[in-house]
């Protein structure tokens, strides 16, 4: 679906289109509606304008009428909630082969990362014909990734990673916006996306200057802040294996399975007592104002890294807290059955 | 229905002017308190679901900080209140029997259970100046800033060593780093303990110059089986204001603790 | 009577409210709701001139790309100061406190609220908390917003956030207990033959109103207590430094905030319901629908926070189901608009000012409810978000609904409250002037919003500029619009004709008696033995099942 009307922002994303569509449904239901209530107003005033010899003509009400207009209005807000939550669902989940880029917001800029350890301010370079998923943070406070283009937006918190996709369809630059009101430059916080072919895109990544990959960073702060001492792949360490540990379920001392995702690492890291592996103790401790938010994606980086050269969990330590896929259902009907109550335990 | 009648043709003095009578006078007030304790509810209903919010983000904090107030008092503390709510209700039992002096007597009393009560709840606040529990200012630095404890920190300190040492009662073993950390975020049940016991109090607070005005016009005789809705309004209120110690005292005192804590 | 005031010129009463005492102290120290309407319409007239200052500048400051004329601090506390002022001193307050407490006792055949001295202290709380705000505005002023969210305004701006959170706690104060009196008079104070199907809808919508005022306001208080109280002594519930979760002060923030919006339109609903009848010389279509329909807006008001913060990080799942009930308010909405236009059905219909600004109303808030079903469909809000569409959407809700209501109500009851009429002429004129003023100022943002424009901007990219120049040279005509009332209403004061008790032949207690009123609204207590809107005779009405 794509289309360029006037009156709306260039369609650069294979969201664009879908959005676009969804919306003009909406439009023309809103200027029906809105046309059939002023006509039917303009009608009425002329045609029973009050004139000296003719009364009103009272009528009570009339129950069939009343259910027609709570009926009708009532089917069309359903259609356009469940194609809402549709198109919601789509632009809400990114696809799972898509390019991961990193972003963190500050009062007043927006900082990239990209896997190959390039790092851009206010500008975002992405390729076309490519899903892209950004992964965002903030550093301070609220803000929002706004790309008028893609029709994508995220508000962005602090503490916590969230991400936004996108496929750009058409080469060219494009707004991004900061949408969420941060304090006093909140309308200077703006850059720009830049979509390129993927040949240019790929030309520009080796153009750019790198330290070296996110994961080779991570690695290096890894060693540096001494996780290595306890998080190691042996039966003596003191604390968990971390290889193959991402997007794997966790079991935690009080019995409850979590999804090792970005935001557990994220709070494993800064807050370690938040959620302890089973088997262990609470020793770790915490790494709050030490790593900056880059770090911590790097780090995250080079833990999701680790996960890829090592597919199998190896040592025995960690049977017992690391679980496969297959396993999680028995768990969790075990945990219904036996008389152990486990915290509903919702990830934040 | 004779009585009624009679009610609405003499003019009791209290009658005000926008009512026909004094049934109407009295359906009106009632049903304005109510509604006025219905904005109390969910006033200290958006505290409570923020409290709970927090406490399951952070139990282990929740467990230690709760453990660490004086579950003795706030039971006492329980106790002073039910006992307030009799004296309130026997207050105005006797303002619709028209005894005047019983009236004094029992909103007296009442209000001496209300300043036990906000004694004891003092000597709390105290004890948690003291300890260096009170929250605030740099929540990474620990408990801070007020009196003498920016220095040394005391309050964080002694959390932590409690944590600890509970841990090592049941057989595990907590290390230091973790023990301070969870301490520092005890920070937030301080926060809410006190955010909700002081607007709990600031209430009673309320309530005990309610007292003090319906015992001036007590001793004035105003009350009798014609007219003793202030005294009815002001029972509402205090027991209102007794109710939510009910919820208090088990959220903040009770359901986080350590089992056998003193 | 209606026949005696066409036949003989009307004269004012002898004796009535505004002439039973005189001197500023009858004024400060009374406990009559009318006098009291009065003060609060004095007052949020202020409020509503000065938050008209703050848009005015803000318009100002947007004909240009470039952020020139201001600089982005002074901006940022421009529009924050102008959205206080306008939803915590104008819109909430606006009929509820003016044109309700003025009408609505008398509506029930009552002498007074149920609890003048308590209608009093909310003026004075009222007006506590503006001039403190105002204090604040002018010592520094804030610039948050005024949504106020975490941790922006805990933890980052040097500016009187905590003072200003106390204003509005005390704002709050007050509606609570005006929703209070109301409740309490509506359930204790009607008039003998007054049941519940025989109130006027204008009762009905304020009953509604009220309920959300004290059941939501006490949630906003506690939220900005907390968020002062982090802000003072940094005590973290908020701020995810501390501890706290930022998302937290949205739900609790847009627990109050989203059913403040129905407090703010109900109420306009209500006017609208009383105007459509009298100028179409009609009973109102479906009189039971239209009353409900405001006690499920009400309800429904408390369960739909949320789609406030469809792109706020909140869990896909539960975004739908706030979806899925956002969806429901727009039924009664709906339910409201349909039965108002059937009214006019086979009416006799006079475009008096009143009538016009009704007529306005309908058509701006069909197509600000519209709108509000577009931002409640999941996949449209993540584009159109924080937005100037929303901006657009809101205005048309508050501005085209909200205040074209109220300055129907304003005309309609003027001859009620003064004894004096306003002249016609230029009435008609404003009415139309606002019409077109608004269309244009808002009609542009609805645009802007679509292209990408975000809200909240002091600068922006220059295409956007066509669009903003326009809806600021709308935003001056709606300038003018708004100031042609205050001159002609006060003109109206000493020189508009006498209006008579029932210049409209409109039906209701309100017309029944004196215009202005006596002191204690009736010489007799009126008994009620009819519907209201009794239009035509009892013979003519159509029953259609």
């Amino acid at each position: 679906m794509h289309f360029n009307l006037p009156l709306f922002p260039e369609q650069a994303s294979t969201l664009a289109g879908q959005v676009d569509a969804f919306y003009l449904f909406l439009v023309l239901i809103t200027t029906f509606f809105s046309l059939l209530i002023a006509l039917l107003i303009l009608f009425f005033i002329i045609k029973y304008r009050r004139r000296p010899d003719q009364e009103a003509e009272q009528i009570h009400g009339s129950t069939l009428l009343e259910i027609v207009w709570t009926v009708i209005p009532l089917g069309i807000t359903l259609c356009i909630f469940v194609w809402g939550a549709v198109l919601y669902y789509k632009i809400e989940n990114p696809p799972t082969n898509a390019l991961e880029i990193y972003g963190v917001g500050k009062q007043w800029m927006w900082k990239f990362q990209h896997p190959g350890g390039q790092r851009e301010i206010n500008t975002l370079h992405v390729p076309t014909g490519r899903p892209v998923k950004v992964t965002l943070i903030s550093q301070d406070v609220i803000h929002d990734f706004f790309v008028p283009a893609f029709r994508v937006k995220q508000d962005v918190l602090p503490n916590r990673y969230v991400y936004s996709w996108f496929e750009a369809t058409t080469p060219g630059s494009y707004h991004l916006f900061c949408s969420q009101y941060c304090g006093t430059n909140h309308s200077a916080m703006v850059g720009q996306v830049i979509a390129m072919k993927p040949e240019d895109y790929t030309e520009w990544l080796a153009s750019g200057k790198a330290e070296g990959s996110l994961s080779s960073m991570g690695e290096k702060l890894f060693q540096e802040f001494g996780c290595t001492t306890c998080h190691r792949p042996d039966s003596g360490a003191r604390g968990p294996n971390l290889q193959g540990l991402y997007g794997r379920p966790v079991r935690l001392t009080d019995n409850r399975v979590v999804v090792a995702d970005d935001n557990y690492i994220r709070e494993s890291i800064l807050n370690p007592n938040a959620k302890i592996v089973q088997g262990f103790q609470p020793i770790m401790p915490t790494f709050q104002g030490v790593v900056s938010e880059e770090g911590l994606i790097q780090i995250t980086e080079y833990i999701k890294h680790m996960g890829l050269q090592e597919s199998e969990p190896i040592n025995n330590r960690t049977t017992p807290t690391q679980l496969r896929d297959n396993e999680v259902p028995m768990i969790q009907q075990e945990l219904q059955q036996g008389g152990q109550p486990a915290p509903s335990g919702k990830k934040p | 229905m004779s009585t009624s009648q009679t009610t609405t043709t003499d003019h009791h003095p209290a009658l005000v002017h926008q009512f026909d009578s004094m049934e109407q006078q009295k359906a009106a007030s009632t049903f304005g308190m109510w509604v006025f304790l219905l904005t109390e509810i969910m006033m200290f209903g958006g505290l409570f679901a923020a409290y709970l919010i927090y406490r399951i983000k952070y139990y282990p904090a929740f467990v230690a900080g709760s453990t660490s107030i004086s579950v003795s008092w706030g039971f006492a503390n329980t106790l002073v209140l039910i006992a307030s709510s009799l004296t309130m209700a026997m207050a105005v039992w006797a303002a619709q029997k028209g005894k005047r002096s019983y009236q004094i007597w029992f909103i007296l009393g009442t209000m001496i259970l209300g300043s036990v009560f906000l004694g004891i709840k003092a000597k709390e606040y105290y004890d948690k100046w003291d300890e260096c529990h009170v929250p605030g200012h740099v929540i990474g630095k620990g408990f801070n800033a007020w009196g003498g404890c920016s220095v040394q920190n005391p309050g964080l300190g002694n959390i932590a060593d409690e944590i600890q040492k509970h841990a090592h009662d049941s057989g595990t073993i907590v290390p230091e780093a973790s023990a301070i950390q969870t301490a520092k975020q005890t920070e937030i049940f301080f926060s809410f303990y006190f955010l909700m016991t002081g607007l709990h109090a600031f209430h009673m607070i309320i309530g005990m110059g309610l007292m003090t005005w319906l015992l001036l016009r007590a001793r004035r005789g105003e009350f009798g089986p014609a007219y003793y809705t202030p005294v009815e309004l002001g029972g509402l209120y205090w027991h209102f204001v007794d109710i939510v110690w009910i919820y208090l005292f088990p959220l903040l005192y009770l359901i986080s603790r350590h089992k056998g804590a003193a | 009577m209606s026949t005696a005031t066409t036949a003989i010129k009307p004269v004012m009463p002898a004796r009535h409210y505004l002439n039973d005492n005189y001197g500023i102290r009858s004024w400060l120290l009374t406990k009559d709701h009318k006098r009291i309407a009065v003060l609060y319409l004095v007052s949020i007239t202020f409020f509503f001139f000065m938050g008209g200052l703050f848009a005015a500048l803000i318009r100002l400051e947007l004909l240009t790309p470039a952020g020139d004329l201001f600089t982005s601090d002074t901006y940022n506390k421009l529009f924050s100061m102008h959205g206080i002022n306008m939803v915590f001193f104008f819109l909430v307050p606006s009929i509820p406190a003016t044109l309700g407490n003025f009408v609505l006792p008398i509506m029930l055949g009552a002498k007074d609220l149920a609890f003048p001295k308590i209608n009093l202290l909310s003026w004075y709380i009222y007006i506590f908390a503006g001039f403190f705000s105002l204090a604040v505005m002018v010592s520094g002023g804030v610039d948050t917003g005024w949504t106020f969210y975490t941790p922006l305004s805990s933890g980052f701006l040097r500016t009187h956030v905590a003072l200003m959170a106390v204003g509005i706690i005390f704002a709050g104060f007050s509606s609570i207990f005006t929703g209070l009196n109301f409740i309490v008079t509506v359930h204790r104070m009607r008039a003998p033959g007054l049941t519940w199907g025989r109130l006027p809808l204008f009762v009905w919508s304020n009953y509604a109103t009220s309920l959300i005022m004290v059941l939501a306001t006490p949630v906003l208080a506690i939220t900005l207590i907390l968020l002062a109280m982090e802000r003072t002594f940094h005590i973290g519930v908020f701020d995810p430094r501390y501890g706290g979760d930022p998302v937290l002060f949205q739900h609790m923030f847009w627990f109050y905030s989203h059913p403040a919006v129905y407090i703010m339109i109900l109420p306009g609903m209500g006017v609208i319901s009383e105007l459509v009848t009298c100028f179409s010389r009609k009973r109102v279509f479906g009189y039971s629908f239209v009353a409900f329909s405001s006690i499920a807006i009400a309800v429904f008001g408390f369960l739909v926070w949320a789609h406030h913060m469809f792109v706020a990080g909140i869990s896909q799942y539960s975004a739908m189901v706030f979806s899925l009930l956002s969806m429901a308010v727009a039924i009664p909405s709906a339910v409201k608009i349909f039965n108002w236009t059937a009214t006019m059905y086979k009416g006799s219909i006079s475009l008096d000012t009143p009538m016009l600004y009704a007529l306005g109303f309908m058509g701006l808030f069909t197509i600000g409810g519209l709108t509000g079903v577009m931002l409640a469909a999941l996949g449209m809000d993540v584009h159109i978000h924080d937005t100037y569409f929303v901006i657009a959407h809101f205005h048309y809700v508050m501005v085209g609904g909200m205040v074209s209501a109220y300055l129907g109500g304003l005309h309609f009851w003027w001859p009620k409250i003064t004894g004096r009429m306003y002249p016609e002429a230029p009435a008609k004129l404003a009415a139309i002037i606002t019409f077109i003023g608004f269309n244009l100022t808002f009609f542009p943002q609805f645009i802007l919003g679509y292209l990408g424009m975000p809200r909240r901007y002091h600068a922006y990219p220059p295409e956007f500029q066509v669009l903003n120049v326009l809806s600021s040279a709308g935003a001056s005509v709606l300038a003018v619009a708004f100031l042609m009332p205050a001159i002609y209403f006060l003109w109206s004061l000493k020189y508009g004709p006498i209006a008579g008790d029932n210049p409209w032949k409109a039906t209701g207690l309100e017309w029944e008696t004196s215009s202005p009123p006596p002191t204690h609204n009736f010489h007799e207590v009126p008994v009620v033995t009819t519907d209201p809107y009794h239009y035509g005779s009892d013979q003519e009405v159509t029953v259609v099942h």
